[in-house]
């Protein structure tokens, strides 16, 4: 691969949880600058569609991989996975829980900066465990804008999040896909950035016994 | 090297915040250690001849309560995952998760012992030998622990398995490190090859811990 800029691609992945398929034979390219929309019901298979591509979850069959990334690195050096959790220490405050993330990441930004952009400055010695699941979440959003990351991977990324929340968490997705990084988002609220795709899961299907036809399902 | 002394710093800092089990160790090796004079009576000679053993076990057992924490805490604030996106590969964490409970735990234990040696009538020659051994023995602790606490740290309530699993791992250290300080304390007659063993636990429990730790994590995120 040349100086390109990276894009993920995904193929024909099938990820199989318990007697469910929840994915069957995807295939979808994500290139630099575009965002990817997952949406679809409850169980569908958002989030392991998400830890898929983090690497944390084995898929049956298929592979993941991001092109003209850096080879030396597995997908998850490379990205930015919100979750569900937020990977916030409760007994830490706020500044040092960002100070953890600098020094830990080498983050380009430090932490007494991201602050003020995530509206924590007053509360920047209060332990996390006093923060409201909305501010809690704008810290774990912190670490996008701390450490460079072509990728991001966000699960649900506005739970929590006041309507002044989702903005940031907007422009923030706006200006990485501006600077040519992907986004990667699960969500049922609509988030408004372009330019990206829509992917819909349908209702997984349960494990096809054996001789039953393959390929069956997956709407 | 940053990403890892910043690990390694930020564990020492949770252990002894609130919820840190540090105290809770410290207090149950107090407890065992004062209760047992007064459970076996005052036979002075008894206790002399026990007090090293009494004292490694009482402190394996209150290493062991503090050992769950390793992982399970970050493991269920999402803070493991966190870890796996970042500059150092599994093994490296787990080696500083493991070094980080000796010296936030580990050391803290070993001090406390010439005290609590003061309870049992420790020999005076002891005392040395056992404070030398506990530095040398409770590394090969925190990063054979690490196994057991990487296994267990998706379960809920996993501290008696965690235990089990460890006892056999265990074994050795307490009979080469028990060995040494008896050998030591009678004229250091053949203590070197008990304590020579119990040093070489230690180096290769440093190596290959993290290792075995490291897939017993991936399993658990996979």
């Amino acid at each position: 691969m040349s100086r390109a800029e990276p894009y993920l691609s995904i193929r024909s992945l099938r990820c199989v949880r318990g007697p469910r398929v929840l994915i069957n034979d995807l295939s979808v390219e994500v290139a630099a600058g575009h965002g990817l929309i997952i949406t679809g019901p409850n169980g569908a298979g958002k989030s392991t569609l998400i830890r898929t591509i983090a690497g944390w979850f084995r898929p049956d069959r298929g592979e993941v991989s991001l092109i003209g990334g850096d080879d030396e690195k597995t997908i998850a050096e490379q990205c930015h996975v919100i979750g569900h959790l937020n990977a916030v220490k409760m007994q830490l405050s706020v500044e040092e829980n960002l100070a953890f993330i600098e020094r830990y990441f080498g983050a380009a930004l430090p932490g007494a900066a991201a602050l003020e952009r995530f509206g924590l400055g007053a509360i920047r010695r209060v332990p996390a465990a006093y923060l409201s699941a909305g501010q809690k979440r704008r810290l774990a959003l912190a670490r996008l804008v701390m450490v460079e990351r072509p990728l991001w991977l966000l699960d649900e990324p506005a739970v929590s999040l006041d309507a002044a929340g989702q903005d940031l968490l907007i422009a923030l997705i706006r200006e990485h896909l501006e600077g040519g990084g992907i986004v990667v988002a699960a969500t049922h609220t609509p988030l408004d950035f372009a330019p990206a795709a829509e992917l819909r899961l349908g209702r997984p299907v349960p494990v096809p016994t054996r001789g039953a036809p393959a390929g069956a399902g997956e709407p | 090297m940053s990403a890892f002394l910043a690990l390694i710093a930020r564990d020492i800092r949770l252990a002894y915040a609130d919820g840190g089990a540090i105290g809770t160790a410290l207090g149950f090796y107090l407890v065992v250690v004062a209760l047992i004079p007064l459970g076996l009576g005052p036979d002075l000679n008894l206790l002399q001849r026990i007090a090293p053993g009494v004292l490694w076990v009482a402190l394996l057992l209150s290493a062991l309560l503090s050992m769950e924490r390793i992982f399970q805490n970050d493991y269920e604030d999402g803070t493991l995952e966190l870890l796996t996106t970042g500059p150092l590969p599994l093994e490296a964490v787990a080696a500083a998760k493991s070094l980080a409970h000796w010296i936030a735990a580990g050391i803290p234990l070993v001090l406390l012992s010439p005290l609590l040696g003061l309870l049992l009538n420790l020999e005076a020659d002891a005392f040395g030998p056992l404070l030398l051994t506990m530095l040398a023995g409770t590394p090969a602790v925190s990063f054979m622990g690490s196994i057991g606490a990487a296994l267990t740290c998706g379960i809920r309530r996993g501290g008696l398995l965690l235990a089990l699993l460890l006892l056999p791992l265990y074994v050795p250290i307490i009979i080469f490190a028990v060995a040494s300080v008896n050998a030591m304390s009678a004229n250091y007659e053949g203590w070197t090859s008990p304590f020579s063993i119990l040093c070489a636990m230690t180096l290769a429990s440093m190596v290959l811990a993290p290792v075995a730790s490291a897939a017993a994590l991936r399993y658990v995120i996979h």
